[in-house]
């Protein structure tokens, strides 16, 4: 058991840490407003390699989900206005789709053809709870690996950065992909209508929609889209692209949250009041340290979960959405923790942590409510509404002595 | 990173699992309603797998326990509801003896406290002095070849059932407040000690130690005259690695679990079927995952030999306070009949969530309360200055 950084991720860590010291500095992240992207600093983040390196190695990558998770703090600490967690994600579930198709053409699997109305989303999930499987290429659609898009030519464009990798995170309907993060700069776009994965590869808007954090949303017509995988596969494939960028964004908060903590703590000990450093003041000390305990327990639960999902431990799932429910919490603790003790300057548009606070509610709420995922969990570990009572009254004493 | 704990931590869980399915019994859990949660033959049937032994530091004579399997023990224990309130304080005293003690205390009282025959308690706190500890009043005096021991001690919980406790003295009361300190391993059959009880709000019973003229022989001394602090600090460091709090919540949540699928509310509604309930289940859910997260953590860097620090203030501070919340959620839960106590035959599972409630506040207190943890939080790890 080894629950911090091996001798690569801590050279991964400092690596990015310096890149985006130096790149992603806090002018940076200010002047990518409203857009939420730099492009400057992506073109630099894709030379050194980082757009690639979620694919699998001999697509140019070859980091697993522990190391993207500790890539994914970085980004979180610095604020850095590029979407490599959805890119990467994207990254690893188009390799997959790919990987599948390949089988099937190369008559490795029987292609099965498969209705685009397919089995309903709740089964679809519930089948895809375990991850991609041995299977995947079976239900991999014949017809898109024949007429639907090039990905072996995509992957390669990806892995240079050259096109950006998005995914909707919440399910399409009617086409339609409301707020997509990173909608505004990513030239693919993967959802999932209920049926099939499907991939758009129109233009980006290049502007996004005005919001709180300052993120590169975009509302994103997908009626052009094609099928990349449909039925079983395609279920299997979201719900571990949705799972695998909650551990990332759970990570990115708390970086968020770590870094939140540091500017509140150097602000308090500049800062005087009363004569004395405003940090000096138990009340100011123990809401810093409660943040700091919530984003160092939410750090090591994002890890797990990261590692969980990589290792295809049956609980992967689980510990995503788990990582992310708190993490988000933590990370909106803590830049309110930091906010509140700058008093007045907390609030003004020139102090930094204002920064921190919007995005620590914004990043994770692309996903949707945090009471949907709740619900998910919930449905996972206390079974569906409305299922029969597990015990009645007459076992009740049995149950309570056992 | 690799959160798996390793092979040999899997295959102990699976003895401790059997050990318990063998040892522990629904009577066992019964009879701490007296107060004492202790049980004589399950505390020697621990002792007699080698838990206790091998749960001392290895560096000082211990070991077969990595750090790792001594956490899953722990978890285990509490999972399953065990009574262990002698456990931790048996270890932690071996492991103060072993550091700081001389030839008469690691023959005389080290084999009894390993062996389970014995038990030992914490004389620390005073009426006058709790989280500043530094500050106890008790003193030794020095009487040709022997000490004389007067004073009062509070929280000696165990002290009725004990055969020590470890005493913390004030040697010299013309220095420092840290200097003056001197540490003794005092039987608790001498003549002069007192022992009163002290019931709590809680289902355990506490107590009051009275030292009245107590004499007893240097050999009886923990470490140096006026080094008693820095006794006080290894004690505080081994306490922290085998604190045992980093599990209280999953009987509680199990039980709340149990309670939400076989009531139904007043508009007929299952009470698992309604969003409330849900939310709160699963958020409980979430913070048992934290402090697991937080417990392996701090086992992880001990069994690598980092003796961690501020890491063991955070997993604490973490866990008594989330057990104590989830104790609050659920009793709301279950409404006016989450009011009756297990001496109502009609109390859903024995009373455990009502019983949890009442007990959940102290975790929160002894063992450096959540105040002193968030202090070593802002000092250590956020480096602040010391507050006031």
């Amino acid at each position: 058991m080894r629950t911090w950084y091996s001798t690569d991720q801590e050279a991964i860590d400092s690596a990015f840490g310096a890149f985006f010291g130096a790149e992603s500095p806090i002018e940076t992240v200010r002047a990518a407003e409203p857009t939420g992207f730099d492009p400057e600093l992506w073109a630099s983040l894709a030379a050194m390699g980082g757009a690639g390196m979620a694919l699998p190695e001999p697509r140019g990558g070859g980091a697993d989900l522990t190391d993207l998770a500790v890539v994914a703090r970085q980004l979180g600490r610095h604020l850095a206005p590029v979407p490599l967690i959805e890119h990467s994600v994207a990254c690893r579930l188009l390799a997959a789709a790919a990987a599948g198709s390949a089988r099937v053409r190369q008559g490795e699997a029987a292609p099965v053809t498969e209705s685009r109305t397919g089995p309903d989303l709740a089964e679809s999930v519930s089948a895809a709870e375990s991850g991609p499987g041995p299977d995947l290429a079976e239900s991999v659609s014949a017809a898109e690996s024949a007429s639907g898009p090039d990905l072996e030519a995509l992957l390669a464009e990806l892995a240079a950065g050259d096109r950006i990798a998005t995914l909707t995170l919440r399910p399409v309907t009617s086409g339609q992909a409301r707020l997509t993060p990173a909608g505004a700069v990513a030239g693919a776009v993967a959802g999932f209508d209920g049926a099939d994965l499907v991939l758009d590869l129109s233009e980006p808007p290049g502007s996004a929609v005005p919001n709180t954090a300052d993120l590169p949303l975009a509302d994103r017509d997908l009626t052009g889209a094609t099928a990349v995988a449909s039925g079983p596969a395609a279920a299997r494939l979201w719900a571990a692209a949705r799972a695998e960028w909650q551990a990332l964004m759970a990570a990115a908060c708390a970086g968020l949250a770590a870094r939140s903590l540091e500017i509140g703590v150097a602000y308090v000990m500049e800062r005087r009041q009363f004569g004395v450093p405003v940090g000096s003041f138990q009340a100011v000390q123990h809401g810093l340290a409660e943040a700091a305990v919530r984003a160092e327990g939410g750090r090591l639960l994002a890890h797990r979960a990261a590692w969980a999902l990589g290792a295809g431990r049956p609980d992967g799932n689980r510990l995503a959405a788990m990582a992310l429910v708190f993490c988000a919490e933590a990370a909106r603790f803590a830049a309110d923790r930091a906010l509140q003790y700058h008093g007045g300057y907390g609030y003004s548009a020139e102090y930094d942590v204002q920064l921190y606070y919007r995005r620590a509610a914004g990043w994770p709420l692309q996903m949707g409510e945090p009471a949907a995922l709740v619900a998910e969990l919930a449905d996972r570990d206390l079974g569906p509404r409305g299922e029969p009572a597990a015990g009645t009254e007459a076992d009740r004493g049995e149950r309570a002595a056992g | 990173m690799d959160f798996s704990l390793p092979p040999e931590a899997e295959d102990f869980r699976r003895q401790v699992r059997d050990f318990l399915a063998a040892n522990l019994t629904e009577e066992m859990i019964e009879a701490t309603r007296d107060g004492t949660i202790h049980s004589p033959s399950l505390h020697r049937a621990m002792a007699d797998r080698g838990w206790l032994s091998g749960a001392v530091p290895a560096e000082l004579g211990g070991g077969g326990l990595d750090p790792v399997e001594l956490c899953v023990l722990i978890e285990e224990l509490q999972l399953h509801r065990a009574p262990i309130d002698a456990l931790g304080v048996a270890i932690v005293t071996v492991s103060m003896v072993l550091e700081h003690g001389g030839d008469h205390l690691r023959e005389a009282v080290v084999p009894r406290l390993l062996s389970g025959e014995a038990l030992a308690c914490f004389g620390y706190s005073e009426p006058e002095s709790g989280s500043d500890v530094a500050a106890a009043r008790t003193r030794a005096v020095r009487d040709g070849d022997e000490w004389v021991i007067d004073g009062s001690k509070m929280w000696t919980t165990m002290a009725h059932v004990a055969d020590y406790v470890v005493l913390l003295t004030r040697t010299d009361p013309d220095v420092g407040k840290h200097e003056g300190l001197t540490f003794f391993v005092v039987p608790l059959d001498l003549p002069g000690i007192e022992i009163r009880p002290v019931a709590t709000m809680g289902t355990e019973r506490s107590n009051a130690t009275f030292y009245d003229g107590v004499r007893l022989g240097d050999e009886w001394r923990l470490g140096d005259v006026g080094g008693g602090w820095r006794v006080m600090k290894t004690a505080l460091k081994y306490e922290r690695g085998i604190a045992g709090g980093q599990f209280p919540s999953p009987p509680v949540v199990e039980a709340a679990v149990d309670w939400a699928r076989r009531t139904s509310d007043g508009a007929g509604r299952r009470l698992i079927d309604r969003d409330d309930v849900r939310d709160r289940l699963v958020r409980a859910m979430i913070d048992v995952e934290v402090a697991r997260s937080f417990a392996y953590h701090t086992a992880a860097l001990a069994s690598d030999g980092v003796m961690f620090g501020v890491e063991g203030s955070m997993t604490k501070l973490f866990a008594s306070e989330a057990y104590k919340k989830h104790c609050s959620w659920f009793l709301d839960l279950m409404g006016a009949e989450g009011l009756r106590t297990a001496a109502d035959p009609g109390a859903h599972m024995g009373g455990r969530i009502e019983e949890n409630f009442r007990h959940a506040p102290v975790t929160a207190i002894y063992g450096g309360t959540s105040e002193i943890n968030r202090n070593i939080v802002a000092e250590s790890h956020l480096g602040l200055p010391r507050a006031r």
